[in-house]
Order: C-alpha cells, then sequence, then structure tokens
C-alpha cells in the first residue's frame, strides 16, 4: 500500500509537472487520496489501518508561526495521509534551546528533525555528535536542490549529509513607511536601526548574537565575516540599546510589534516581512549592503528512524511540496530555479536568487563565527542588559 | 535521674515515603547543582568536571551579577508592597461579606488560574498596547489623538507580575482574616472605638500573619520569574533568572548556570529562614491546604 500511496503521488506530481493540473488541485487531490485510502473498504483500509497502527512517529522542531503553519499544511499532513507515520511538530525558542534539552536528558527521546539555522548549527550538531548520516538515494529529490547550498555543508561532512538544506532568506531591515522612506531607508543603510529621531520606536532581535554582531560590525564599517575590532561592535550594539524599545524574542512578537506599530524599525526576518506586506501593513523591507543572509537545514539527529526521515525530506523537497511550502512561509526554496521552474509568488520573495548560485547573498562564515561564539555571546547577554 | 524513653521507629516508617521524595526531588538536585557550579565550562556546551571556584568568584567580583541580584530583590519588594495593598482590600471584603454564596467569591479569584499563566501575562499586550483596550477608549473618548506608551517598561512588567501574583496574596489574607473572632471589631468599638481604629487595633494585628504569608510567596514567586519581563519589559527590564536562562539556555554555560541558580536558591532561602524566625511558617501552611 505504501509503494502504491507513493506511485500514486508520484504520478499526480507528474501531472502537475506536465501541467495537466495546477498546485493547488494537486494538493487538494492528495489529500483526497489519503482521504480516499483511509475511508474506502475492502483491503485497502485494512491495509491503510495497519499502515497507521505501524506508523512511526518523527519529531519535528521548528520556529513556529507561519513557518510552522506552511509546514504543517503542506508537507506534514499529506505524508502522514500518505504513509500513516504521524510528524509531531514544536516549536522552539532556538537551537541551543533543544541542545540544552538533549544534554539534559542525555539522549534524543522526543527529538528528531530540527528546523536548523544553517551552516554554523549544523557545524555545531556536528561536533557535539548528533549528526545523522542520510542515506541520499532514498532521497532522490535532493538532485534538485542548489549545489551553492550543499556545498558548504558537504565542506563540514565531506562523506555525508546529516541534513538537507531548506530554505534561505535575509536578516534584512524593516521599516514603517509612515514614518520612514524608501529613500531614507536605502540612503542610511545598516545605520537606519541607530537613528536618534525613532528613539523609543526601534526594535531588536534577544534571539542571537551574531545577528546583532553581524549589524554591528556593517555600521561599524568593518566586514562582518572578518571582523578585527570586536570594541567597536560592541560600542555600536549600545548605541542601538540605548535607543530600542524592545528586544523581541520571537517572530511571531516580531510582527505583532510592526503590526501594532509599537516599533517602526528593526531587523526583520524577509518572510516575515512579506507575510506583513501581504497583510497590508506598510512595511517596507531593506537588505543593507552586506546584509546577513542565512539558509536551514532539515537536520536528522543521530538515533532517528532514518528511512522515515529521509521519505520525509524526500516528500518536503519535492518541487510541489517545496514550493507550497515557499509560499506559505515566504522564504524561497532550496530548489534551483534553473532546474525547477519557478512561479511568480516565489520568483517576487525577498532574496530569491533566479541563478541559483547565490552569489549576491553573505552567509555567516562558520570557522570565523563559531570560533569567538562563547566569548562574544557572553558579552552580547551582558551588554544586552546595559553592561 | 530521669529513665531514657526508647526509641519508637514508627515515625520514621510514616515519614519515610515523604522523606525518600524529598531526598530525591529535593535534596539530590540541589547537590548536583552544587557539585556541577565547580565544574568548568571550556567550550559552548562543553563542560570539564572539575573542583575549581572560578565561577564563584566571577559572581562574587563580578558587578553585573550584584547589579542584578539588587534589581530582582528591588522588583519583588516593589510587587510584594503593592500587592499587599491592592491584595488586602478584596480579602477584607470576602472576608467580611454577608453575601451567602462566598465561595463564588473565591472561585472568581482563582479563576485565571486556569489559564495559562504565559496567556495571562500577554494579555495586558491587547489592554496597555498601542492598540490595545485602553488607548482604544482614550482614542475614541478623544482625550488623546495619538496612543500613550503603556508597554515595555517597568510599569508593564509590575502589573503583569501583580496581576498573576495577586490571588496568592488575597488568599493568604483572606484566612487569616477568616479565622479572626467577627465579635473582637464591635467589642471594641463599644469600647469607644472608631471603625477606622477598631481595624488598626485590632483586625489588622491579628491579620497580619496572613499578611506576611502572602507577602513571602509573592516575594519569592517575584523574585524566581524570568517570563514577564522577557514579555511585557524592556532592554533595562531582566531579573536575575534572566541571567541563569542566558547562562544555562543561549551561553551552554551550565556550571555558571549552576552557580547562579544555587545563589538565587540560597538568597530566597533565606528570606524564607528570617520569615520563619519572625512569623512561623504555620500561617502558609494554613493558606496553602
Amino acid at each position: 500500500m505504501k509503494q502504491d500511496s507513493t506511485k500514486r503521488y508520484e504520478k499526480l506530481r507528474e501531472r502537475m509537472g506536465n501541467g495537466d493540473i495546477d498546485r493547488r488541485s494537486f494538493m487538494g487531490l492528495l489529500g483526497a487520496a489519503g482521504l480516499v485510502a483511509g475511508v474506502s473498504g475492502g483491503i485497502m483500509t485494512t491495509l491503510s489501518r495497519q499502515a497507521l497502527a505501524a506508523g512511526t512517529e518523527l519529531n519535528f522542531e521548528g520556529w513556529g508561526g507561519i513557518v510552522s503553519e506552511a509546514l504543517r499544511k503542506h508537507a506534514f499532513d499529506p505524508y502522514e495521509k500518505k504513509t500513516g507515520n504521524k510528524v509531531i511538530d514544536a516549536t522552539f525558542g532556538g537551537e541551543e534551546e533543544v541542545l540544552t534539552k538533549l544534554k539534559a536528558a542525555g539522549s534524543i527521546d522526543g527529538h528528531n528533525i530540527i528546523h536548523s539555522s544553517g551552516i554554523t548549527w549544523y557545524q555545531r550538531w556536528v561536533q557535539n555528535g548528533y549528526a545523522s548520516e542520510l542515506n541520499t538515494k532514498n532521497i532522490p529529490n535532493i538532485d534538485n536542490v542548489m549545489e551553492a547550498v550543499l556545498a558548504p555543508f558537504r565542506a563540514i561532512t565531506p562523506d555525508h549529509l546529516a541534513a538537507v538544506p531548506y530554505d534561505y532568506g535575509t536578516t534584512g531591515i524593516a521599516y514603517n513607511t509612515k514614518y520612514v522612506s524608501e529613500e531614507e531607508a536605502k540612503k542610511l543603510g545598516a545605520d537606519l536601526l541607530l537613528k536618534k529621531d525613532l528613539k523609543g520606536k526601534i526594535g531588536g532581535w534577544s534571539g542571537d548574537w551574531a545577528n546583532r554582531a553581524w549589524y554591528g560590525a556593517l555600521q561599524s564599517g568593518q566586514n562582518p565575516n572578518n571582523i578585527t575590532d570586536w570594541d567597536a561592535v560592541w560600542d555600536k550594539v549600545r548605541e542601538h540599546r540605548a535607543l530600542i524599545l524592545k528586544y523581541w524574542s520571537s517572530g511571531a512578537e516580531l510582527m505583532d510589534l510592526l503590526a501594532k506599530e509599537e516599533i517602526y524599525v528593526t531587523e526583520a526576518w524577509s518572510g516575515r516581512v512579506a507575510a506583513l506586506q501581504e497583510q497590508g501593513h506598510p512595511i517596507g523591507y531593506l537588505d543593507p549592503e552586506n546584509g546577513l543572509a542565512w539558509m536551514e537545514t532539515m537536520f536528522v539527529l543521530k538515533g532517528s528512524p532514518m528511512e522515515e526521515a529521509e521519505e520525509l525530506l524526500n516528500f518536503m523537497l519535492a518541487p510541489a511540496t517545496a514550493i507550497a511550502v515557499a509560499e506559505g512561509q515566504k522564504y524561497p526554496p532550496s530548489l534551483d530555479p534553473t532546474k525547477v521552474d519557478m512561479p511568480d509568488t516565489v520568483k517576487k520573495l525577498p532574496a530569491f536568487d533566479p541563478t541559483g548560485k547565490l552569489d549576491g547573498l553573505v552567509f555567516r562564515e562558520p570557522d570565523k563565527w563559531n570560533a569567538v561564539e562563547k566569548e562574544q555571546k557572553k558579552m552580547w547577554n551582558r551588554v544586552m542588559k546595559g553592561a | 535521674m530521669a529513665k531514657a524513653t526508647a526509641f519508637d521507629p514508627r515515625p520514621w516508617y510514616l515519614l519515610s515515603p515523604a522523606l525518600l521524595a524529598i531526598a530525591f526531588l529535593v535534596i539530590a538536585p540541589m547537590c548536583f547543582i552544587l557539585v556541577y557550579s565547580f565544574y568548568i565550562n571550556v567550550d559552548l556546551g562543553v563542560d570539564e568536571v572539575a573542583f575549581q571556584f572560578g565561577n564563584w568568584q566571577d559572581l562574587l567580583t563580578d558587578s553585573y551579577y550584584h547589579h542584578a541580584i539588587w534589581k530582582t530583590f528591588r522588583m519583588a519588594i516593589i510587587v510584594t508592597v503593592l500587592a499587599a495593598l491592592l491584595g488586602y482590600i478584596p480579602a477584607y471584603f470576602i472576608a467580611h461579606t454577608n453575601f451567602r454564596r462566598k465561595w463564588l467569591l473565591l472561585l472568581l479569584l482563582i479563576l485565571p488560574f486556569w489559564v495559562s499563566f504565559i496567556i495571562r501575562t500577554m494579555s495586558w499586550i491587547h489592554i496597555m498596547g498601542n492598540q490595545g483596550a485602553i488607548n482604544g477608549v482614550l482614542i475614541w473618548l478623544g482625550l488623546t489623538d495619538e496612543p500613550i506608551s503603556m508597554m515595555y517598561n517597568e510599569f508593564a512588567v509590575i502589573v503583569g507580575f501583580i496581576h498573576v501574583f495577586l490571588p496568592y496574596m488575597i488568599l493568604n489574607v483572606y484566612v487569616s482574616l477568616e479565622g479572626i473572632d467577627r465579635n473582637l471589631e464591635p467589642a471594641a468599638r463599644t469600647l469607644g472605638c472608631t471603625p477606622w481604629q477598631a481595624f488598626r487595633e485590632v483586625t489588622l494585628p491579628l491579620s497580619l500573619p496572613g499578611l506576611a504569608a502572602g507577602s513571602l510567596l509573592v516575594f519569592v514567586l517575584t523574585a524566581g520569574s524570568y517570563v514577564t519581563p522577557i514579555i511585557l519589559g524592556g532592554p533595562n527590564d531582566f531579573l536575575f533568572g534572566n541571567l541563569i536562562y542566558d547562562a544555562v539556555v543561549s551561553e551552554l554555560n551550565w556550571p555558571m548556570g549552576a552557580t547562579l541558580s544555587f545563589t538565587l536558591l540560597f538568597l530566597l532561602g533565606l528570606v524564607v529562614v528570617i520569615y520563619s524566625r519572625f512569623m512561623g511558617l504555620n500561617q502558609l501552611y494554613k493558606a496553602l491546604s
């Protein structure tokens, strides 16, 4: 039955690829197929029940909000219907939190797949011994993934992959167009976050020291991937702190603060800003020169049920699913746009690179950032509290 | 010479389940925390077994931590005093009302406990925020053109704390007031006291144990919090608990987190010991039961 469902799914996908059906119909048919398999009589029902009874549970942890909603709707629900496996999705505040839990528990029980923040965290998970070894033969859709996003991960684990890159985006600057013009935003660039006239109406992200330091480096005229004067970086962070209303700690909080006009300017994730814009809020978005780009992976922890996890990853990387998730979460997929035809909705997303090479985006160099993290993260936690 | 009484082990048999539970759930974790505080954090999430006092030295010599302790105790005192002032009135009303269904009033008091602490805290964003209820009414009445900024400062954090912890104060004071003989105040008045004098000379002193018990609870709960400042506070609003969170979850520095945790435990334990020395814990047990 499992094989039949997979074949049916492949046929459906092929039909969609041929233009026989649109994507919405495809997702509907996929759901209907699962429904039919579940409720039809005879041997199908029996097998379906057996499959459900024998289904494996996969624990997924991600960023919550619209990202989780998109994954649940476009990836997990259809996957569950197709396979009988169950995806239990949870929201984390950050990967540090997950690592703390794993260390405290001494096992990965309840944790299988992490929506991980790209290269620096990939290296950290690997160094902490949590890297699984994916059998990419079970993930044929990985062939459609951009080589530009695979290469940094292969550099860390040359013999295998423990994760598949899934999406990418930028952390630029969001601004309320009622109070800041596009011209002014472009002119000020990273210094927009230091605009004194907006004191009390500026926000900042508390969750990632490197994000703050990246902007501190830009504001102090340094190359973020080659910071030589950390004091200058933290001076700029202190300058920013003196102007802010609040350090926000989640994407939902970011959107709430901007939507309610508690703050007019903050660094922000491109997808969240796109979601706000879609909701009709007057929010502009600026990626300053050398602004921070990132890619996210679906990281499978060592000890997880690998075949089921690989099947889920393959399912998630299928163009139809990945594009639907991208549209939902507003981050471009990791699929190569020169191999997979992207709809306009994806092409219009902030940070989308039609070349598939991502040459225009600047990512963190893990060796540079991870090497100083212990010391500088402590500094950030102190500066954030006024030290 | 008095004859030595024979040792009776039966009470110890009866107490043993409770003692075991306390040993495993309280004493043992505390010991682990204490031992961990002597370890060395080599890198993020990587600790080395050791017996050294580096973390304790940092704690004792770094003004960053002292400032956080001061802020925490200051905030806890402010919240406790305000909760005592605001909580006494409803407690007095519930204790002295002739309303026959007094249980309904007590039910209303504990009703908020059915809603998540986080949700209750976040509700203030929709009350005091720029687009919240208060600003909405003020703008609708024409009293202001622009929203008044009330959120993400110390005031908002205090409001959030009082909202969440006030029922503990009211319940403690109520239990204390309920235990006072209802004839004492009228008796004082027949002896020439005004209503205010009767309250001040009779009722208030007799209800002080409940007030103290409520104050202890509110103080300890406030000082041990860290979520409320994150949700309602600005960059200057943090407590010692936030430093523990940073050390353990953000910096993955468990030895320092253990040192800070044990310090908070010690300081709050000291407060409880001082309270017990002067007030006794009996009133607290009564209210909690």
